[in-house]
């Protein structure tokens, strides 16, 4: 069965599927969300090292990867957008972009929370924390520079080039980050020295589906405002049903 | 185990909870705005299809 | 213009803007006043215990030129964009990344060139000994440039936007991190006993991929950005 997927890339078409597909994502987040808190507080085991504290990393650890993931996904939607002068993607990149800096944020707090009772700090310049950092200052670029152009073409273009230019950047960024951590202060640590319970493992992938499930759900929960807003003036808007009401 | 005994994970429920707590908040925070701007994007939507609507009306009149 | 080389072509583009900064020499020197101030204030807010300044002053002298350096970025396109020289440019025959490689070397030579050759001076402010003060002149005149030209992408792509000046270092500072690193980490290696070398070899690559890249790189912000 040949699907044609060019058909789905048109705004108006896409903002119906999104529509449907939304609850197909957000249910599955929302359960396997309490799911994973249920094998992360009542199955998995105390560590022997972390004590409790290491539950922390039931959120810490996906909010991480997801933010990275995030990035990359953003400057690959932005990248088609520029390439193939595809609309919906470029609107799909500005919609993750906020989500994206969420995660990173989430990252960092819990890294905080964390990093006090194992380091006795709540900051540390620890080569992923600060590299953490510096994604989220990626972030809050591609979303400034956007926000602050009003011409929704220039801004899809300019921050295309920008997350591109970006993405490029982030192995330099990580690669001089840990080259300086080394060189200042032997303080990385690694998260789990001793091997990871499987039930461990079991409560941070089933985080890591339900986090990346729910980025899904609110990136197209985003998208359709934005499809909405820059298809104001087409007549399918128009005769969309929640707007004529 | 009883609850008490939970909510303090040993010392560190502060941490824990602390992450958890913000993580879900700025979570249900984001999905409480972006469905604010769906209903903002709407609502001006349909002002702006009223406004025009009256307008052609007013033009059929003349 | 067409009968123009490219070299003769690049070659008017700089002394061009060369000759317009020297009629508006100010311009330059703020930029100049505004890095030995800033460099200047440290000792006056962490005290001026000698060991500590020593150990700090490379990082000082970075971050100062890093800030320096953002500050002049909204000129680099913005007076050819309100006179409309920029879209002259856009329609020259010859490639338009190489008129913008022109404009960064234009650039660099009025905004990273002084606070390379003034970096010394500063430094004896921190009382860094000489072979340091070497290292660390090397590591500018390697990492400055580099950061001309990430900076003339910001520049670009945020050309004629209000607040474009927060906003381009917003965008460029996070991306001249390893720069900074690199910069300041040769210096400290002198200082500690160890070889340079592996520091001042990763800024040569940086500046020679950026030289590879930015160029195109921006042109391609300012096509978008004159549409």
């Amino acid at each position: 069965m040949a699907i044609n997927w060019f058909k789905y890339s048109a705004p108006s078409t896409f903002y119906v599927l999104a529509g449907k597909l939304i609850p197909w994502f957000a249910w599955p987040a929302a359960i396997l969300f309490f799911v994973g808190m249920y094998i992360g507080f009542f199955v998995a085991p105390t560590d022997a090292v972390q004590s409790e504290a290491y539950r922390i990393i039931f959120i810490h650890v996906p909010a991480s990867i997801l933010s990275m993931i995030i990035y990359l996904v953003m400057a690959g939607y932005a990248a088609l957008g520029l390439v193939f002068n595809t609309r919906l993607s470029s609107m799909m990149a500005t919609a993750l972009a906020p989500t994206g800096a969420l995660f990173a944020f989430i990252s960092l707090w819990t890294g905080a929370l964390w990093g006090k009772p194992m380091w006795g700090a709540w900051w540390v310049w620890d080569a992923r924390l600060t590299s953490e950092l510096i994604l989220l200052f990626l972030y809050l670029g591609f979303i400034a520079l956007q926000a602050s152009i009003e011409d929704p073409r220039r801004a899809d273009r300019a921050g295309a080039l920008l997350a591109i230019v970006g993405s490029v950047n982030v192995p330099i960024i990580y690669f001089s980050v840990q080259w300086w951590n080394t060189l200042h202060q032997g303080s990385t640590i690694k998260l789990s020295g001793t091997s990871m319970h499987i039930a461990m493992q079991q409560a941070m992938f089933t985080m890591l589906a339900a986090m990346w499930l729910y980025v899904i759900t609110v990136a197209l929960m985003r998208v359709r405002s934005i499809i909405l807003e820059r298809e104001r003036n087409t007549q399918w808007v128009a005769d969309l049903a929640e707007v004529k009401q | 185990m009883n609850w008490t005994e939970f909510f303090a994970m040993k010392g560190y429920g502060l941490y824990v909870w602390g992450s958890y707590g913000a993580a879900l908040l700025v979570l249900v925070i984001e999905i409480i705005l972006v469905r604010h701007k769906r209903k903002l994007t709407l609502q001006q939507l349909r002002l702006k299809f009223v406004a025009e609507n009256q307008m052609r009306d007013a033009e059929n009149m003349e | 213009m067409s009968n123009l080389s490219l070299h003769g072509l690049m070659a008017l583009v700089i002394s061009r803007d060369l000759t317009l900064a020297m009629r508006r020499r100010s311009d330059v020197l703020t930029t100049l006043i505004f890095f030995v101030m800033v460099v200047s204030l440290f000792p006056l807010a962490v005290g001026s215990e000698i060991e500590m300044l020593r150990k700090m002053a490379p990082g000082v002298v970075w971050v100062a030129a890093l800030l320096a350096s953002m500050l002049s970025l909204g000129r680099m396109f913005s007076a050819d964009y309100l006179d409309g020289t920029l879209e002259q440019m856009l329609l020259v025959p010859q490639s338009l990344s190489m008129l913008v490689l022109s404009k960064i070397i234009a650039h660099w030579m009025l905004s990273g060139l002084p606070l390379v050759l003034i970096a010394p001076v500063l430094g004896l402010q921190f009382d860094m000994a000489g072979d340091a003060l070497l290292i660390m002149v090397v590591a500018l005149l390697l990492g400055t440039p580099v950061l001309s030209m990430v900076g003339a992408i910001g520049a670009a792509l945020t050309l004629g936007l209000r607040g474009g000046g927060v906003l381009v270092s917003l965008l460029v500072l996070p991306l001249c991190i390893p720069v900074l690193i690199f910069g300041t980490g040769a210096v400290a290696a002198i200082t500690d006993g160890m070889s340079a070398a592996a520091n001042l070899s990763l800024l040569g690559a940086f500046l020679l991929m950026s030289l590879l890249f930015t160029p195109w790189v921006a042109a391609q912000a300012l096509r978008i950005s004159m549409e």
